[in-house]
């Protein structure tokens, strides 16, 4: 995880929560419990959030404040969660979102 | 429905201030906020702010942000999170969003205090993965601990682009090039300068043609632009790079005043759309109040004052205080607000060039356009001298509000005076002891320490530094000058640490004497 | 009458640029190339484009492309952005799903 910060010069060492389990597009993976979704996701490498329902073009963490909605993912099976303020919780099922949808275009 | 005498929208550095000044005066007040914790934007603001005292100068943005929550707690404001003002209207109701449920409640006053979104560009590729608001990649690097991006280039010159990309480097990502299409730095020059001295490019007159890649950002050109801001053919300059940040100012989130009636202005000085206020911050709808980025972008300093003088003012509007206390605070508040609104920066020159300081000295066009003064250009200015032994040497060069330098000196060898946006002066009668205070307390990181004769030969600088890894005495590396380049080689000769220094370490290396007025920073050897 | 509501001025024809299909609204994906048509076609101000495209009526609510399309318009009526009219502010400010939206609190008091 090396996209962590692990002491920053002003800030120390920054206090985390517990680690906890959640699955990734079906794959189990892990991240501090309370951060945001998508900080877990940023760290362990994942870049594409969602692809857009018309052209189909991939997206990811623009604003990460909950503004934008650009970072939405479907998240225990519900679509359009802002992943960017949505803390992470054990057992989540966060998946990337086609669409509206978990299921790839191919597939919709 | 629920009663309050006073509602803020927004537990920002304005709305939370307000909030306190409300309380203390016997009012019943509840803000709501949106997100999960309060402090708004102060939280991800981990520089030393400018200013003097009495605007928290020297202080980092996030310490602020714990001393304003803890004044709030003190004072017993209800601060309602998650909860998301949807609607405003004009007999002062509003309706928020709660859980899984709506709320209404009812104001006697409100205060809207709900800050400012970050403006965008387009170019194209720009909604690939990678490319990324200068908000954002403050949020994921200094509230949750993750890097933006391993290599990073920023769009956008103003104080923003320029605190973010030296808070890129501090968390060790690297900034490969600081990019905008105006001809000249739009932030404070101490900023731009703290970001040249490690080697970052600055290209203006430049702008992004295209991110590159199919599934997320892997490369960005960028081009030179001419006045009309159009491409000129064959300036392309490829960057490898997986972020792209963008700090290109911002607009005032002002929907929920629209939404009320409140009359509204298009203002460019304010940054877009704004309602129509009178001195007091009132709108044009009684006891409907403004505070902070909402009424006219500024900084967080600033929106801290007019958060006070709306609360203050919200509890004359309601009967809690007696003219006599409002005209007192407002003109003490008024005061310290002018204070920060002075110097080349001020909201009033948003715009203009200015080309000679206050004190007559012309401002350096390298330090606008490159962001670096030149040997040449810093001897000009009063905070440079040249004496025996230990010395502070000033590399402050344009008119700002912010004088901690000058209470930092225990000997008072710096010289600012009444007006804060007055150059620092070196008062040469008295002997400087070497301390480093002054080092520490400038918030532009423009103070530095010389001894010109520190053994035959050499002379040493002292510079701030608040990277990772700190350098340790006795370890070689180079000297580098205000623009980045490796002039020579230096010797760590002493790393002092200290809390008055409040993590800005002092690191004084061992330079040839001929380097002294030009090695202004230091790259350890194996980096 | 303003300048920028005066239907009968001629604002020339709808001439194609390179940079048509760069995407806007992220929200609904419109491009620049449909608000400058849309702008040709007769809808002059924020809300009649909004209207006709769905700029800025998605999740995100214009936050991010609100002033570009205002931009876009004020360019292709050749006039300044801040003579274009704003979009019309009404509740619910943010995205609120329909169910929570009709869901009053119960008063406990």
């Amino acid at each position: 995880m090396e996209s962590r910060i692990e002491e920053h010069p002003i800030l120390g060492v920054q206090e985390k929560g517990r680690i906890v389990k959640f699955t990734y597009n079906g794959k189990e993976m892990e991240g501090y419990e309370g951060e945001p979704i998508a900080a877990t996701l940023k760290a362990a490498g994942v870049m594409v959030h969602r692809y857009t329902k018309k052209e189909h073009k991939p997206r990811g963490i623009f604003c990460a404040i909950g503004r934008c909605t650009d970072c939405v993912m479907v998240v225990d099976g519900q679509p359009n969660v802002r992943t960017c303020i949505t803390p992470l919780k054990e057992g989540m099922k966060v998946e990337t979102q086609y669409g509206v949808s978990a299921e790839p275009f191919d597939k919709q | 429905m629920k009663r309050y005498d006073l509602i803020i929208v927004g537990a920002g550095p304005s709305g939370l201030s307000a909030a306190v000044e409300a309380a203390k005066r016997g009012l019943k007040v509840v803000v709501f906020d949106e997100n999960e914790k309060p402090g708004g934007q102060l939280f991800k603001q981990i520089h030393k702010f400018f200013g003097s005292k009495e605007h928290k100068a020297k202080i980092r943005g996030f310490k602020i942000g714990e001393e304003l929550l803890n004044e709030a707690n003190d004072t017993g404001v209800e601060v309602v999170l998650n909860a998301t003002v949807i609607g405003l209207y004009q007999d002062k109701e509003i309706v928020v969003k709660i859980g899984d449920e709506v709320k209404h409640f009812k104001g006697d006053s409100i205060i809207v205090a709900t800050g400012a979104s970050e403006n965008m560009v387009t170019f194209d590729g720009w909604t690939l993965p990678g490319v990324i608001g200068a908000g954002a990649a403050q949020t994921m690097m200094n509230l949750h601990g993750i890097k933006p991006g391993k290599k990073i280039l920023m769009l956008g010159s103003g104080n923003v682009g320029l605190v973010v990309s030296f808070q890129l480097m501090q968390c060790g990502c690297e900034v490969v090039a600081l990019v905008d299409a105006a001809p000249r730095i739009g932030g404070y020059g101490v900023h731009a300068a703290k970001v040249a001295r490690t080697g970052v490019p600055f290209y203006l007159s430049h702008t992004i043609v295209k991110a590159e890649g199919e599934e997320c950002v892997t490369g960005v050109t960028i081009a030179e632009v001419d006045d009309k801001f159009q491409f000129i053919p064959g300036t392309e300059k490829h960057f490898d790079v997986d972020t792209i940040c963008v700090a290109v100012g911002l607009s005032p989130m002002s929907q929920l005043l629209k939404m009320a009636g409140c009359e509204m202005e298009d203002n460019p000085k304010k940054g877009g759309q704004v309602p129509i206020c009178d001195q007091y911050g009132e709108t044009s709808i009684k006891g409907i109040f403004v505070a902070g980025d909402v009424s006219g972008i500024e900084e967080a300093s600033s929106a801290m004052i007019e958060g006070r003088i709306a609360g203050i003012c919200a509890s004359y509007y309601l009967g809690f205080i007696e003219k006599e206390e409002l005209d007192k605070k407002y003109e003490e508040l008024t005061n310290a607000l002018e204070g920060l609104r002075q110097g080349m920066f001020a909201p009033k020159n948003r715009g203009k060039l200015i080309e000679k300081t206050e004190e007559g000295i012309d401002v350096s066009m390298n330090l606008l356009e490159k962001g670096y003064l030149t040997d040449e250009e810093v001897e000009k200015y009063p905070g440079v001298t040249h004496a025996k032994g230990i010395h502070p040497v000033m590399e402050c060069s344009q008119n700002i509000p912010c004088n901690p330098c000058q209470d930092a000196c225990p000997k008072h060898c710096i010289k600012i005076g009444k007006n804060i946006t007055a150059l620092p002066a070196v008062d040469e009668s008295v002997e400087c002891v070497g301390c480093g205070m002054c080092v520490a307390s400038c918030s532009g990181q423009a103070i530095f320490l010389i001894n010109e004769n520190f053994e035959p030969g050499y002379a040493t600088v002292t510079l701030p530094y608040e990277m990772l890894p700190l350098p340790k005495k006795g370890d070689k590396g180079m000297g580098l000058s205000r623009s980045g380049k490796e002039i020579c080689e230096a010797e760590v000769v002493e790393v002092r640490t200290s809390p008055a220094f409040d993590h800005t370490n002092l690191l004084t290396i061992k330079v040839p004497a001929d380097m002294v007025m030009k090695a202004r920073f230091y790259k350890g050897k194996e980096q | 009458m303003s300048e920028v509501n005066d239907r009968s001025r001629d604002i020339g024809p709808f001439v194609p640029a390179e940079d048509d299909d760069m995407i806007i609204c992220r929200c609904e994906e419109i491009t620049k190339g449909e608000i400058r048509k849309a702008v040709h076609e007769g809808m002059y101000t924020l809300n009649e484009v909004r209207r006709f495209l769905r700029t800025g009526m998605g999740l995100c609510q214009g936050q991010t492309c609100g002033k570009l399309v205002k931009s876009i318009i004020a360019r292709e009526l050749k006039v300044s952005p801040a003579e274009i009219e704003p979009a019309t502010s009404r509740a619910p400010m943010r995205p609120i799903e329909m169910k929570i939206f009709a869901k009053e609190a119960k008063e406990v008091e």
